[in-house]
């Protein structure tokens, strides 16, 4: 196994390959970036997540050169390049609508931007050649983008974005015109064409799971602002906001009230008549304070009887449930009208399921399952 | 096919008739052996020989046909230019008065145009003859390409110039490579328009033409006034056939391209 972990962000001497230093962007009275500062570093797969209008877009389009920050500077390999017009960044894109040109055809479309450069024939002709072997396109090197399918036109596109060899190649929803099982196979198709190329990708989407996938780090983006900024396990299990827990996947949030009891574990009161919830936390609350506890549905434990050792057990009826096929996901409902979602796999047949409607349940967690937050 | 019903072959013969009739009527006296347009005395073609003895006809035909080029062509590149910007220029200060300006010509009265350019030329000192007639085929030929350049460049999807600057072009290398290329059935349906516009002129060029320098609309019209000769009758047609054979030519090619493409796109949809 190779020990060293690809973490340059967490190395403090690694100089980032792009640096957004304070950048807004305003169009007319509208913010679309806020003061926003983030280092992105080489080799890095990084996703800009979030949801439409939150200013994912604009980042990109500021570091292909579109777009020019109203206020800061972004720095790539250490310059500034907010003078430098889009045909002299070493960047290239990949367009959400793929823009091939409809009047070449594959081969031409891939080695449009070599012809830019004035790039010797022989040298040219190998790299369009690498290039459409690199994306399984060499039966279709001379037909026009309309006569191939989808998924081959997603691949020409990569194939004439990476052409020029960028420092780093932008992704705008890159995947957003396949069908789901293809897009699926394409996510792993990336990932080992940015292992084998070695190029940093950033790429903009609204799918959460696309995100999770492909990067190695994902920022959460809501109105201009980075909500988070991590790696996709520690986005999922310690989300820094109710947003970001909110946002990545399916989560139960209870509020409530904490007090601190023992060593960096916290009781929460929660509703009347309840006994208080338990919850370890690294950030530290002051007693009474506000908080909202968020529980992951795959870590509540749904059973008949009360678990004799669990920490955190609350009692209700089955109000719901949703089969997924491997999964299934409970809404139970407590006695003060909450529910709560709990999610088992399915590694019975459905005939045997334990529970049904209005079936009463016990759910329970353990004191680490939850990620206790401020706001 | 669908027989049609009575009421709607009755429609169909009264339209064509009436657009068609005074045309067929005029080819049919072209081939007149007789010198007098209304009485017909034989089929002959002797008329089209006589035609191409007539030196004052084929100088007029000359210059129309360079007028005719020179000017739709000049007109297709302002025209262009102009569309581009409109569109693509993004909210500058005037735009929308601007737009509404490029249409104007289109509802100005010809004698208008034409006079305000006499005064013009005048004015500047400008001896009237070909280039007169250029110039002002040119202004009142160029709105038509505007507009039918910038309904093609609304729909034209701007992340393809996007990706070009992305790939090293400069703005200028954008245009001649991928904007221009995708855009040139509407630029060359421009240039067609504003070439039938200028060959069948004759208000404007009225106006700007001086005596080194006449049109075939011109001479037609003079001639005319004179009597209806057949040789009129041979010279016309020959111009009805002209235009007949280029509108079929470039609706049969641009009906063919469509067809083509229609069936490469479902073939690439079944090997999805």
């Amino acid at each position: 196994m190779n020990s060293t972990v690809f973490a340059p962000w967490e190395d403090p001497q690694a100089k980032p390959l792009i640096q957004f230093k304070n950048v807004t962007k305003r169009f007319g009275d509208f913010t679309a970036i806020d003061n926003l500062s983030l280092d992105i570093f080489e080799r890095e797969f990084f996703a800009l997540l979030g949801p439409s209008g939150c200013g994912k877009t604009t980042m990109m389009r500021m570091l292909a050169g579109f777009e020019k920050p109203t206020e800061g500077h972004i720095m790539l390999s250490g310059q500034d390049i907010d003078p430098v017009p889009p045909n002299k960044r070493a960047v290239n894109m990949m367009f959400q609508s793929y823009a091939l040109f409809p009047h070449l055809n594959v081969w031409d479309n891939i080695a449009f931007g070599l012809r830019r450069d004035n790039m010797p024939k022989h040298d040219l002709e190998d790299r369009v050649e690498e290039m459409l072997r690199l994306t399984r396109l060499e039966k279709f090197a001379r037909r026009k983008p309309h006569q191939i399918s989808g998924g081959q036109r997603q691949r020409v596109a990569l194939a004439r974005s990476l052409a020029k060899a960028p420092k780093l190649l932008l992704l705008d929803e890159p995947l957003g015109a396949l069908d789901k099982k293809l897009r699926q196979d394409t996510q792993f198709e990336l990932m080992d064409i940015q292992e084998k190329t070695g190029t940093t990708f950033v790429i903009v989407t609204h799918d959460q799971e696309e995100a999770m996938t492909v990067a190695s780090r994902v920022a959460v983006m809501d109105q201009g602002k980075l909500m988070q900024v991590a790696t996709p396990d520690r986005i999922y299990e310690n989300p820094n906001s109710v947003y970001v827990a909110d946002f990545i996947g399916d989560v139960n949030i209870i509020e409530g009230r904490a007090t601190a009891a023992v060593e960096g574990t916290y009781s929460i009161e929660w509703a009347e008549g309840q006994p208080p919830l338990t919850a370890t936390s690294a950030a530290s609350f002051g007693n009474g304070q506000a908080c909202h506890l968020a529980i992951r549905p795959e870590k509540v434990t749904i059973s008949a009887e009360r678990p004799a050792d669990a920490v955190n057990a609350v009692q209700g009826k089955v109000h719901d449930i949703a089969y997924l096929g491997n999964l299934s996901t409970y809404h139970v409902e407590l006695p003060n009208g909450t529910i709560i979602k709990a999610q088992t796999a399915n590694t019975r047949r459905i005939s045997r399921r334990s529970f049904t409607w209005e079936d009463p349940v016990w759910l329970s967690w353990t004191a680490t399952a939850a990620v206790l937050l401020a706001d | 096919m669908n027989r049609l019903s009575w009421f709607n072959t009755v429609s169909l013969t009264l339209g064509f008739a009436f657009l068609y009739i005074p045309m067929v009527i005029l080819i049919i006296f072209s081939f007149n052996e007789s010198k007098l347009v209304t009485v017909w005395a034989g089929f002959s073609t002797k008329w089209y020989g006589e035609l191409m003895q007539n030196q004052a006809f084929l100088d007029a035909a000359w210059v129309t046909v360079r007028v005719a080029v020179f000017s739709s062509t000049l007109a297709t590149i302002l025209g262009t230019m102009a569309a581009y910007v409109m569109v693509r220029g993004g909210r500058f200060f005037g735009r929308t008065l601007f737009s509404g300006m490029i249409y104007a010509p289109l509802v100005m009265p010809e004698v208008i145009t034409g006079l305000s350019l006499l005064l013009l030329f005048i004015g500047i000192g400008l001896d009237r003859g070909i280039l007169t007639i250029v110039l002002a085929h040119t202004t009142f030929s160029m709105c038509y390409v505007s507009v039918v350049v910038s309904s093609r460049l609304v729909t034209f999807d701007q992340s393809l110039e996007e990706a070009a600057l992305d790939l090293g072009c400069s703005p200028a290398q954008a245009f001649r490579l991928v904007t221009l290329p995708i855009i040139a059935p509407a630029v060359i349906s421009g240039w067609l328009l504003a070439f039938t516009l200028s060959l069948d002129d004759l208000v404007i060029a009225s106006f700007t033409s001086g005596p080194s320098a006449t049109t075939l609309p011109i001479k037609i019209f003079s001639a005319v006034r004179l009597g209806v000769s057949p040789e009129i009758n041979a010279l016309s047609t020959i111009m009805i056939a002209v235009v007949t054979v280029g509108v079929i030519t470039a609706s049969l090619v641009s009906k063919r391209a469509m067809v083509r493409q229609r069936q490469e796109e479902q073939a690439a949809a079944r090997t999805e």
